[in-house]
Formats: structure tokens, sequence, C-alpha cells
């Protein structure tokens, strides 16, 4: 398509895009997974990184690569969770306040804004401590997505508060057309670039957020994710012991993730930026 | 004979874009040949998309990427000698800004800082400019220069937002004319203003040339303020100059078919009867048709019109035009 | 003859400030007048007369303070959505901003013809619309699929009013059609709505400070200064014999494309506009050539002059020394 072709000229898009997609491979290879990750003692404990297995093994007694690629599964689907939701709630929210104004407005950034000025982590310490029986990747996700909006729906509303006053909105009027058509039409193509580039911040965000929790202990230690390789590599005092491979690997695929999510959503967003899309428009 | 302050020589500024990879030229200035003297209004018509901006900015010597010089070379006369422009440094580039050349921009607003005093905006030029005086000094400098003007006492304790759009431009205006510059450019000054204010603003500027004895370059698509204001008028079309003429010469004997145009085209007040209107549109600068650039829309083109650019043919002392119709021109092929 | 539009006294107050200081700003003061069908009417004024706010309030994207609006003896209730209950239209002074630059132009018109309902399958909707667009000039295929930096600012304006014709209207309110328009091609447009009064019988309400095509195109022209309307009349009268100093004013500032007809006399401008519209009285008399001690603190009745309306303390007297 040629909306590829024009980002791949950008550096960031390619390497960032290579990075994910190896890291999607691996997510999609732990559909393969020879072991069962939420079972211990599967192979011999503490290997160094061998032919037969790759990144080695855990003192847990599972194959680290295997775990790995469900780990990165497993934090993709959270922070995917995490951030679409945050969107759609964002954009509704948004969106309403922006065009309606009034009191519906006041009411829905109060509660924006509590969602902001109260410490998340205190709340979501708790949280999870309530939640922790019940807890698997949708329930953080939602958990994560109830705290990601506010900052997001601030910045669609203020735009379609500006989007508002312009001349076409009233053209839009003119011709008849209703509301909830209007702002999605005239104002969604606004919205785009700040949507997209906030999903991947979100996304970011919410992969940051599930780790610290999870070194906390305060999520399911059962199901594998970056997060929880870390404690468990901690716990087992990994980097004291030597076995470098088990505390490596979360590590340095947290870091690749996060660099390859910041430079896509720097480069998407430039590309969608709505005045060097005008530039482009037509040309 | 007034003596030359600025020339150029087959001046060519185009932009080159490369937006993701796909590359765009603008040729917004091709191959224009000005002099200009001292002690004389000269206005530059043209339509939106003409050029004229960049013109100015390239005379301005603000000649930024994406803006690049490909061509030509712009001279100033400064203090009787030629300075090639486009080869000094930024240091004495900026020293002539203000003190040499001064600019006036289309919206005042967007030069006067809003959260400052008219008085603090007026300062931090003098200071920028002139070393060494205190700010007693500086405020009775503008102070003075105001008065000068007609404009009222006061005005300098004023944030910008309280004054009136043509209180501001006109100020605006003053500050540019504060530090006696010989050469002062206008992009549209007056094309955001209501009618008498406009006037207001004209009136200053022709007091302000007649003070300095100057020169103004000014731009505008509105002929009406070029009839009152300029002694000579250039006419721009697509990037190039295609006739230049002092003002009277130019209403009583339009002759290149675009200049017509534009005339005939303009309400004459009183006057009800059916006027039309300069058919089809202009060419956009990055996809210029060859020769002439006006073949496309002139009721008179022949098959030269499309193959080449006619250079300039001198009908009068001081009336130049580029059209076939007159002549192949002195400078051969290329105007 | 039914009247097409009526404004009866309309007043639109604003009030700026805080909840300590605020000050109220009478944008449009008891204005009245009148439109027929099939005729070009023009508001003519500098900013800041209230031309602006008048034009919003009759279309109903504002509430008057007070007064009545009128569409063919119908009364308009507050913010009606009088393009849809009456059928008129708007075209406004930008074409770039007219449009949604993300856009592709011809989407409001497919969405005029769905919402209005005026054509029943996509065939017909493009007929309807090249319709419109033939009687602006403009090609369909010049025009279909394009955004709006694709055309130059004429082009699109005219694509605007062609949008505005879709649905057929009465009343055409155009906002300053032609000011963002180079010199040049304002001709065009304006004789645009010449064509719509003579072929199609739309009656246009032209708002502008360019009294040169305010003279080239309208049948009768009020006056505005600061929210009254201070003279109104037939355009020939108006223009070339005005009455009022503000008129006189205005008419003399136009700079003729002519170098004989160089201004001779100096102009003075306002320095606050603000102060002029808190001004008891006329609000003229800052400026004003002909001020009498009476201007500065009574507000000039209405008279009316050789069929012209002229609010002007001038010509009550003479009225009042004729009476005699």
């Amino acid at each position: 398509m040629k909306i590829l072709r024009d980002l791949f000229r950008d550096f960031r898009f390619l390497l960032s895009f290579c990075v994910l997609l190896l890291l999607l491979m691996m997510a999609l290879l732990s559909f393969f997974t020879p072991y069962d990750p939420t079972l211990i003692g599967v192979v011999p404990r503490d290997l160094k990184p061998s032919s037969t297995y790759l990144l080695g093994t855990d003192t847990n007694g599972q194959d680290i690569f295997w775990q790995a690629c469900n780990a990165v599964r497993n934090s993709l689907i959270i922070s995917l969770i995490a951030g679409l939701v945050s969107r759609v709630i964002a954009i509704l929210v948004g969106m309403v306040a922006g065009y309606k104004g009034g009191w519906v407005d006041r009411v829905l950034m109060f509660f924006g804004d509590a969602l902001l000025v109260i410490p998340i982590f205190l709340i979501m310490v708790m949280m999870a401590m309530l939640v922790r029986e019940f807890m698997n990747l949708v329930v953080l996700g939602l958990m994560l997505s109830f705290f990601g909006w506010a900052w997001d729906a601030r910045v669609i509303r203020s735009l379609i508060l500006s989007l508002r006053e312009r001349e076409f909105t009233n053209t839009a009027v003119l011709s008849g057309t209703g509301t909830i058509r209007l702002v999605w039409n005239e104002y969604m193509p606004y919205a785009t670039p700040l949507v997209f580039s906030t999903l991947i911040n979100n996304m970011s965000w919410a992969i940051g957020l599930e780790i610290t929790l999870a070194i906390l202990g305060l999520v399911n230690m059962n199901i594998p994710t970056l997060g929880t390789m870390l404690n468990w590599a901690i716990n087992y005092q990994a980097i004291l012991l030597g076995h470098w491979w088990w505390i490596l690997t979360p590590v340095v695929l947290s870091v690749l993730l996060f660099i390859a999510l910041y430079w896509l959503s720097v480069s998407i967003s430039e590309y969608l930026d709505p005045r060097t899309r005008i530039q482009r428009v037509g040309a | 004979m007034e003596q030359i302050i600025l020339r150029t020589e087959k001046l060519k500024t185009f932009y080159l874009l490369d937006m993701q990879g796909s590359q765009k030229v603008v040729k917004a200035v091709n191959e224009v040949d000005l002099t200009i003297y001292e002690n004389e209004i000269y206005g530059i018509a043209g339509e939106s998309g003409c050029g004229k901006t960049t013109l100015l900015k390239a005379l301005f010597n603000a000649i930024d990427p994406p803006l690049r010089l490909v061509g030509g070379k712009i001279f100033y006369v400064i203090n009787g000698t030629e300075v090639d422009v486009t080869s000094i440094n930024p240091e004495e580039k900026r020293k002539l800004r203000m003190e040499y050349i001064s600019y006036i921009p289309q919206g005042s607003m967007s030069v006067l800082n809003p959260v400052l005093k008219l008085k603090e905006t007026y300062r931090d030029f003098i200071g920028s400019h002139v070393r060494g005086q205190s700010r007693e000094a500086t405020f009775e400098l503008a102070q003075k220069h105001i008065l000068e003007l007609g404009l009222p006492k006061n005005i300098l304790e004023a944030y910008p937002h309280q004054l009136s759009g043509g209180m501001r431009q006109r100020v605006t205006i003053a500050l540019a004319a504060l530090l006696k510059p010989r050469i002062m450019i206008g992009d549209e000054p007056t094309t955001a203003l209501d009618v008498v204010v406009q006037r207001g603003v004209i009136q200053l500027l022709k007091e302000i040339q007649k003070k300095l004895k100057n020169t103004i370059i000014m731009v505008t698509h509105d002929m009406g303020v070029h009839a009152n204001v300029a002694n000579r008028i250039a006419i721009m079309y697509a990037g190039k100059i295609v006739e230049e003429a002092p003002t009277q010469q130019i209403f009583d004997h339009p002759e290149h078919p675009y200049t017509q145009f534009l005339i005939n085209s303009l309400p004459k007040f009183g006057d009800k009867n059916v006027r039309g209107s300069v058919p089809g549109s202009p060419p956009s600068l990055a996809d210029l048709p060859d020769g002439c650039p006006f073949h496309p829309r002139c009721p008179h083109t022949r098959e030269i019109c499309k193959q080449s650019m006619p250079g300039f043919t001198r009908t009068d002392t001081h009336h130049k035009v580029a059209c076939w119709l007159f002549g192949e021109g002195e400078n051969g092929k290329a105007a | 003859m039914e009247k097409l539009l009526e404004v009866d006294q309309l007043t639109k107050e604003y009030s700026m400030g805080s909840l300590i200081a605020k000050t109220r700003i009478t944008a449009v003061d008891h204005i009245s007048f009148f439109m027929k069908p099939a005729e070009i009417f023009t508001l003519a004024g500098e900013s800041g007369c209230g031309k602006t706010t008048t034009a919003k309030v009759v279309l109903g994207f504002e509430e008057a303070t007070s007064g009545a609006i009128t569409h063919n003896g119908k009364l308009q209730s507050k913010k009606e959505k009088v393009w849809i209950t009456e059928g008129v239209q708007a075209i406004f002074q930008d074409p770039f901003s007219t449009f949604n630059p993300l856009r592709t132009v011809d989407r409001y018109f497919i969405e005029t013809v769905e919402n209005y309902k005026l054509a029943g399958n996509k065939k017909e909707a493009i007929e309807v619309i090249d319709l419109k667009l033939k009687a602006v000039g403009i090609s369909y295929r010049e025009f279909s699929g394009k955004y709006p930096n694709e055309f130059s600012g004429g082009q699109l304006q005219r694509i605007s009013i062609a949008r505005a014709l879709l649905t057929d209207p009465k009343l055409l309110i155009a906002d300053e059609p032609v000011s963002m328009v180079d010199a040049s091609l304002r001709m065009s447009i304006v004789n645009l709505f010449k064509k719509l009064r003579d072929d199609f019988g739309v009656s246009v309400l032209y708002i502008t400070h360019d009294l040169a095509t305010a003279y080239y195109v309208s049948d009768r022209i009020a006056i505005m200064f600061r929210g009254n309307i201070v003279e109104m009349g037939s355009v020939e009268q108006v223009l070339m014999n005005p009455r009022h100093p503000y008129t006189r004013l205005l008419r003399d500032s136009i700079p003729q494309a002519d170098p004989q007809k160089r201004w001779t006399d100096t102009v003075t401008l306002s320095e606050l506009e603000h102060d002029e519209y808190l001004r008891q009285g006329c609000k003229f008399a800052g400026r004003c050539p002909l001020v009498m001690e009476m201007c500065k603190t009574q507000i000039p009745a209405d008279i009316t002059v050789d069929d012209v309306l002229v609010r002007c303390h001038k010509y009550n007297e003479t009225e009042a020394a004729q009476r005699r």
C-alpha cells in the first residue's frame, strides 16, 4: 500500500516495525509452546542457554524461551485491551464534553480530573489486592484502562472545542447533518493522529504499570507476563546467582518493546499530523 | 535622476519540498530583474499564488529553507556601493535588517507581543540595534517618533489588544520606520483592514515616505491602493514580472493582456455596467506551462507563446512589457 | 407584496468580563429592515458594526436579545433552524475554512442531498449536484473527489455558493463572500449573485465592507455603524448621494483605480473601538466633521429624506425647520 511505502521511508518506523514484527512472531509462536507455562518443574532447572534450551531455563523449571514467548503475548494482550478500551472511553467522553459543553462537559471533566489527580498507584494497589483471585489478562487490562482515559479525553475535548468554532462546522450544520454524524465525519480525521499516538503511548504505559505491579507481587503470578518473569527472577536472586539469562530476557524484551512502541507512535503521528497531511493532500 | 537602491539580477528562488519521499519544486520567483530607486514608492501587483510574498522574502534577504536561492543575485546599494547580499554572513544580515531595510507584515498582531506594552516592544527593537542607550533615552526616541507621525501621545503605554486594528497596524508601521530604514517592504499591509482604516494606514505610509525620503516596496492585489500610493507599478504573474511602468501609464495604457484584464475586472465605483473577470485561474507554481505562463488564459496566444518566454521590450522611456505581441525583448529568450 | 424577510427592532447584546466586572456591548442596536423576493440587499459597514452578528441571528445561529424576525410572514422562534424550516442558506468569508481541509468537497454536497432528500439514488444525486455546479460555472469532472486546497479561492467560493443552492433557497445570506478573494476575481462571484436574482429569483443578503461591489450588485443598501443603521435606501440614492456623514466618509475612502482620483485630505481614525460603542448619543460623534453639541448626548431619530432613511441630527434640524 502507498501508505506503508511512505511510512517505510522513515527509518524509525522501519526499525520499530521490524522489532514489533519479531515480537509478534514470538507471541504467535507461544501458541505452539510445548510446555504448559503455568506448570513448574517441566525441565531441568537453572541451565545456561544451549541448543536445546535457547534461552536457558529458570529456577521454576521452565524453558525461558517459551516463557518469554508467552510473556510477550500476554503483555501485549493486556496493553492492547488497556489501550483500546481507554481510547474508546476517551473519544466518547471527549467528544460529548467538547461538543455539548455546558453541564455535561463539567460533569464529565470532573470525573476525568478526579482520575488524573488521585494517585493512581495507591488505588491500583488496593484494587489489585481486592481482585487478586479473579485476576486474569482481561481484568488487568480493564483495570488499567479505567485509569488511562482521563488525559486524552481532555485533549480530545479541547480539539473538539476549537474545531467547533471553525467555519466548516457551520457548513456541515447548514447541510443538515445531525450532531453525531457531524462530530464523527468532521472531527474524527483530526482526532485520529491524536488517538493513534496516544494509543501506543498508553500501551507503553500499561506495560510499564503491569511490570511494576507484577514486581510487587500484586498480579496473578501463574500467568507469564514480562512483569511476572521479572518478579520470579528477582525473587529467586537471579542476579546474585549469576543467572543472567533469566533476568536479561524480560529486561531486554521490555526495553525493545518500549523503544519500538515509542518510535512507532512518533513516526505514525508525524505522518498523520493534519498539518503535514494537508500539505500532502492533493499533491 | 534618482540613485538605485536595490537591484536584482535574474533572481530565481524556488521552494524545494521533499515530503515523505516525493519531491516538488515550486518556482515562486522565476528570473526576476528589478531596479528600484531611492525616494519612490514601488508597487508590485499580482494575485494570490503569483509568488509576490516569496519575492518580498527574497528582497528582504530572508531566504531560508525550504526556500532556496537557485540563481541570480540581489544587490543593496549601501552608502554608494553595491553589496551582493546573497553572500553575506548572518550577523551582517541582521544588522541590515531594521536599519537599512525593514518589513511591514500583513497582520499586526503577529508582530506585537500581546503581553508586552508597546513601549517594551519598541525598546526591544531599539535596543537590539542601537547599543549603549539608557531606558529613558530609548523611550524618548520612541515617543518622539510616534508624535512625529501624528499618532496619539500615550499609545506606547497600551497593550496591543487595547487598540483598534487600524491603530495597531499603524503602530507596527511606525515601528518598522523607527530606525529610519532606506527601504521598507510591505506585504499586503492594508488587505485585512476596513476601507476607512486602510485609508488612514496608506496616509501614514505616504507621510513616512515623505519624511524619510526612502523607498517603499509594497505588494498588494488591490489596484486601487496602488493607484493612490505607488509611483511605479510592476505586474507579477506566475513568478515573473510581466510589465512595469509609472502608475499613470499602467492605468492609461496597460499593454500586457494580463494587466488589461486586471484593470478591467475592477469595479469602478459609479459604474453599473457588467464587468468580466479574468477567465481561468493562475497556474500552480509547481506545475508551470511551457513558454509564457499566461498563454493558457491569454486571448492573443500564438504558437511562439507556447514555446518560450519573451524578454522585456521597452515601449516607452519607463514602460516595459514582456509579451510576444511586442517582440522578442532585450534579453533574448528569458526575462 | 409578501416580505421575504422582516427584521423589527432587532437587538443583540453581549456581556463581557467576569462575575465581578461585566460590561454589556450592544452589538446590534434596535435595527429594522426588510427584504423582498428576488432582490439583493446589502448590509454595509466596517468591522465591528454588527452586520455579521445580524446575519448570525437571522440565520438562527445566535439568539436575539430582543426584537422580531419574520420569514415569509412567520415569526422566527429562538435559535430556530431556519435553514431547515425556511430554506435559508448561507456562504461565508473564507472559502478555505468553509470546507474541512481533510475531507473532499463533494462530501458536503452528497450529505446535503441525503439530508434534505433531494434525490432518490446516486445517479439522481449527481444530476442535482451537476445542475447547481453548472449554474456557478464549475464542471462536475473538475470538482469530484478533490480536496479544498486543490481549488483556488475564487473557485472554492463558487463551489460554496453551489452547495448553498442545492436546497433551492429563496434567501441566501452571503457574509463577506469576496473579501478574501483577489480583487480581480470578485466580479465573477458578484456576477453570480446577479444571475441568482435574475434567473432563479433568489434574494441575497449581501454583507460587506466593500462599497464598490455593493454599488455594482445591490438593489437596496443599509449602512451600519457600531450597531445602528445610519442610512438605508436604494443603492443609487445612498451611495451616489450620501446624506449621513459616515456614509460620505465610507464612500470617499474607497481607493479608486485611477491615479487622478487620489485622496487629497486626511482622515481621522478612532483610537479605541470600545469607547465608541459606549457613547451616549450618536456613536459617530467622536469623528463626525459636522458634529453638534446635541449629537454627543441625544440619539438621533430615524427620519426619511427623499425615500432614504437617515439617522442624523443634521436632518432632524432641517426637517424641523421645514415643518415650522
